[in-house]
């Protein structure tokens, strides 16, 4: 159990720091994502922020982090308000507007990055999907006065969680609001639609800085994971945020272990521990665990619970 | 177009398929690189190799079977279902691959299709046990799925001795790696599709559009809903190495949303969808194979998308082209008329004296400058509603033009007339309302109007309304009686 530390602990020191804090950050947006109903567009985001982060290294010819930000957050506002046009201009529903927008800017991101020069760009097919952590802490280290603080990865993931926590400490009674009652934050005098573009905005940087250690898809995991769970466990936001940070720390250690004993991607085992945790919290939450629902059914037999549906072999 | 097309289109892929199946030439993909374009688009399009010939097969295979299926997900409202159970499937391909450590196509698609179906049971199973929504249960499993995936399949790469090559290409798809194999599974899941939507084709198209009747009327909707569950998780395994695992759910929803958008017919949709399913495929099999090394999958999508955005803006009737030329013509329709309306109102203003109007009066009347008035004076004789003899300042109705002005002001006028008697408004406030509907009253609604008004001849402010007598007689036959004549007192 503890091989992986013993051999080299500030390696896996880095990956799992490089894991909770991708954890914390796209958890803490995520469950305001999933207030919302926007697990999806979460999705799109996370997929379409490539062609930005593209663009942004054929301007530059380096990866410069403002411009790789610069691009991304671009690429997310475009991903939004294309869902938007495509929604409000034609008869296509938003889940399939969701669909083609997301798509078609993944694909042009994956042609653009087959046909530019790829010296010194990390971005191919495999880091698209799968992501890099496991390289983070080989990335070359940040000084400051002449100490090596850690590699620049780790410490620019850090700032966003950070800045994350910030916003969202500063903004919760707005984002509490405009979550749950759209109509109300206007009445209080919020601009719901700053926050929301504001929201978007944040989420595109969070991808981007997640981009590189998870992978495209894996961010959605990221986003959502962690927030399911936790809202499996409780109702109250403030105790949801906690839980995130909690499943992060949980699923990033022991995908570590998993990755190393399986010898398979880092982040890709982490999202599977995460998924894990989820479907234990969905059945043995004490609030409303699958497992206590269908033992109290089957000694009282009143089958008060209208909500489930067809329990099974499904789980 | 219902079942009859659908079997047309059966028939048109065996057809498609026996064309090609005489071997004429052989070489290997590696060889043909040092041709131009053009020699190259000649290459693909005669199909000569056997390779190509299987990457285009395969894209017009997959084509239709997506196009097909992606229909039905587009009038379900289930779009990304597709984009979930395309991740989902992953998982199961890796486990097919462990099971021989070949690349052995039936294996993977039992395996994938096995985990298909369990993504759909599991969407199902978090959608009704916990309070979470659609989009969360579809993200967990698209996600979670995903991720299981990854980690076998990097397990696999790290394994000594398994024989792992093509096995990246189910990622982003490389439609010039298919097999012969491959393409024989893919023209079986495509058969089965087309027959089972052929022979299925009422159910499926009550319990899409009404699950609700199609319960009362007995159909089984769950079990309907899985069967196009287990079709959708068919096609989109075969799909894999064409299009890869990220981008299937744009070859099922992106062709479907643009015939949606062409037709309100589910046979014309599928029909539709289906034709572009296979435009893309094609296209992006070809442009993969014109740019030497590019992924498959990305150049489809793109050509799909590019299928949608012609549709989007240039669609006959609901594209935005079409909707902003319409809305336009309605609003010249609409200022053309109200220019009649103020020539009227200059008429009745001097008691039909003189049938011409000048620049100054209409000016007046609309409260603009003579420049603005002779502006919409020529937009009405640009119509035929008006003339302008090249040596007189003054303007002159048409007969259509005087027909059209009468109709507007009597519209106006029995509206605010049916306004204050029927609906009991103040006299000063149903003059905007009118102002809106006098361009859209229609001759049915007007007779109506006139009946239950008892053919009353004068509005709420006293003005005579034009009646029937008015609009069918020309503008000289009024001057003659000084005053336009109200309906019936003519006759």
């Amino acid at each position: 159990m503890i091989e992986p530390w013993a051999e080299s602990g500030a390696l896996y020191g880095w990956i799992l720091a490089m894991g909770i804090l991708v954890g914390v950050s796209c958890g803490l947006v995520g469950n305001y994502l999933l207030l919302r109903r926007m697990a999806l567009v979460g999705d799109a985001i996370s997929h379409s922020v490539l062609p930005g982060l593209v663009v942004a290294f054929m301007l530059t010819h380096s990866r410069n982090i403002p411009a790789m930000f610069a691009g991304a957050l671009v690429a997310g506002l475009i991903t939004v308000g294309l869902i938007e046009f495509i929604h409000k201009k034609s008869r296509v529903k938003p889940d399939a507007a969701i669909c083609i927008a997301f798509t078609t800017l993944f694909a042009l991101g994956v042609v653009m990055t087959s046909l530019i020069d790829k010296g010194g760009l990390h971005i191919d097919a495999e880091c698209i999907l799968y992501g890099e952590i496991a390289f983070v802490p080989l990335e070359p280290p940040v000084e400051w006065f002449g100490i090596a603080i850690g590699p620049q990865p780790v410490l620019l993931m850090a700032g966003v969680a950070l800045a994350v926590v910030g916003l969202s400490v500063v903004f919760y009674k707005e984002l509490l609001v405009s979550s749950f009652d759209p109509g109300l934050t206007t009445s209080l005098g919020f601009n719901a639609a700053a926050l929301h573009y504001g929201l978007m905005a944040v989420l595109s940087v969070v991808v981007v800085s997640a981009f590189e250690a998870v992978g495209a898809v894996m961010v959605v995991a990221m986003l959502i994971i962690p927030g399911m769970t936790a809202a499996q466990l409780s109702s109250r936001l403030p105790v949801r945020h906690g839980l995130v940070v909690v499943h992060s720390g949980i699923s990033s250690l022991a995908g570590l272990h998993l990755s190393v004993w399986l010898n398979c991607s880092t982040a890709g085992a982490m999202v599977v521990m995460g998924a894990l945790l989820f479907v234990l919290a969905w059945l043995f939450s004490p609030s409303d665990g699958l497992v206590w629902r269908w033992r109290r059914r089957g000694s009282d037999g009143s089958g008060e619970e209208g909500t489930v549906a067809s329990p099974g072999g499904k789980v | 177009m219902n079942r009859g097309s659908l079997r047309w289109l059966g028939l048109a892929v065996l057809a498609f398929g026996c064309l090609f199946c005489t071997d004429v030439w052989a070489a290997r993909i590696s060889e043909i690189k040092e041709y131009s374009i053009l020699e190259q688009a000649a290459r693909f399009f005669t199909l000569r190799d056997p390779s190509l010939r299987n990457a285009l097969i395969g894209s017009v295979l997959m084509g239709v079977s997506c196009g097909l299926l992606g229909s039905f997900l587009i009038v379900r409202k289930q779009a990304l279902m597709g984009d979930a159970l395309s991740h989902a499937v992953l998982p199961g391909v890796a486990l097919g691959f462990l099971w021989s450590l070949t690349k052995n196509p039936l294996a993977i698609f039992v395996g994938a299709t096995a985990a298909g179906l369990l993504g759909a049971a599991t969407v199902h199973a978090v959608r009704t046990t916990t309070k979470h929504k659609e989009d969360a249960a579809l993200g967990f499993v698209l996600a979670a799925f995903f991720a299981a995936g990854v980690c076998l399949l990097t397990m696999i790469n790290n394994l000594p001795g398994a024989q792992k090559s093509g096995l990246d290409k189910f990622m982003f798809g490389q439609a010039a790696a298919l097999g012969d194999g491959d393409v024989i599974l893919m023209a079986v899941v495509t058969g089965l599709v087309v027959v089972i939507l052929a022979l299925g084709y009422k159910e499926f198209k009550v319990t899409s559009f009404d699950s609700g009747f199609a319960r009362a009327i007995g159909f089984p909707a769950q079990g309907i809903h899985y069967t196009l569950m287990l079709l959708l998780a068919f096609s989109i395994v075969v799909s894999l190495q064409a299009v890869g695992v990220v981008l299937v759910s744009a070859m099922l929803v992106t062709p479907a949303a643009a015939a949606y958008l062409l037709t309100d017919r589910l046979g014309r949709m599928l029909l539709l969808a289906a034709v572009f399913g296979v435009v893309a495929g094609a296209v992006g099999s070809f442009l993969s194979f014109v740019g030497h090394d590019m992924p498959t999958g990305p150049l489809m999508v793109l050509a799909g998308s590019a299928v949608f955005a012609a549709a989007l803006f240039f669609g006959p009737r609901y594209g935005i082209f079409a909707r902003w030329w319409k809305q336009q013509s309605r609003a010249a329709r609409t200022r053309r008329e109200n220019t009649l309306k103020s020539v009227y109102h200059v008429l009745e203003k001097r008691s039909f004296q003189g049938d011409s109007v000048s620049w100054q009066e209409l000016a007046e009347q609309r409260r603009e400058t003579e420049d603005e008035a002779r502006h919409l004076g020529d937009e009405l004789c640009r119509h035929q509603l008006a003339t302008r003899p090249r040596d007189q300042a003054d303007l002159f109705l048409t007969p259509s033009g005087w027909q059209r002005a009468c109709e507007i002001v009597r519209n106006h006028r029995l509206w605010e007339l049916y306004l204050t008697n029927a609906a009991h408004m103040a006299a000063d406030h149903v003059h905007e309302d009118a102002e809106k509907i006098e361009h859209v009253l229609g001759e049915d609604t007007v007779r109506e109007l006139e009946r239950r008004l008892n053919y009353a001849t004068h509005d709420p402010h006293g003005k005579i309304i034009p009646g029937l007598a008015d609009v069918q007689s020309g503008l000289p036959s009024l001057t003659r009686g000084g005053r336009a004549v109200g309906f019936g007192s003519d006759t």
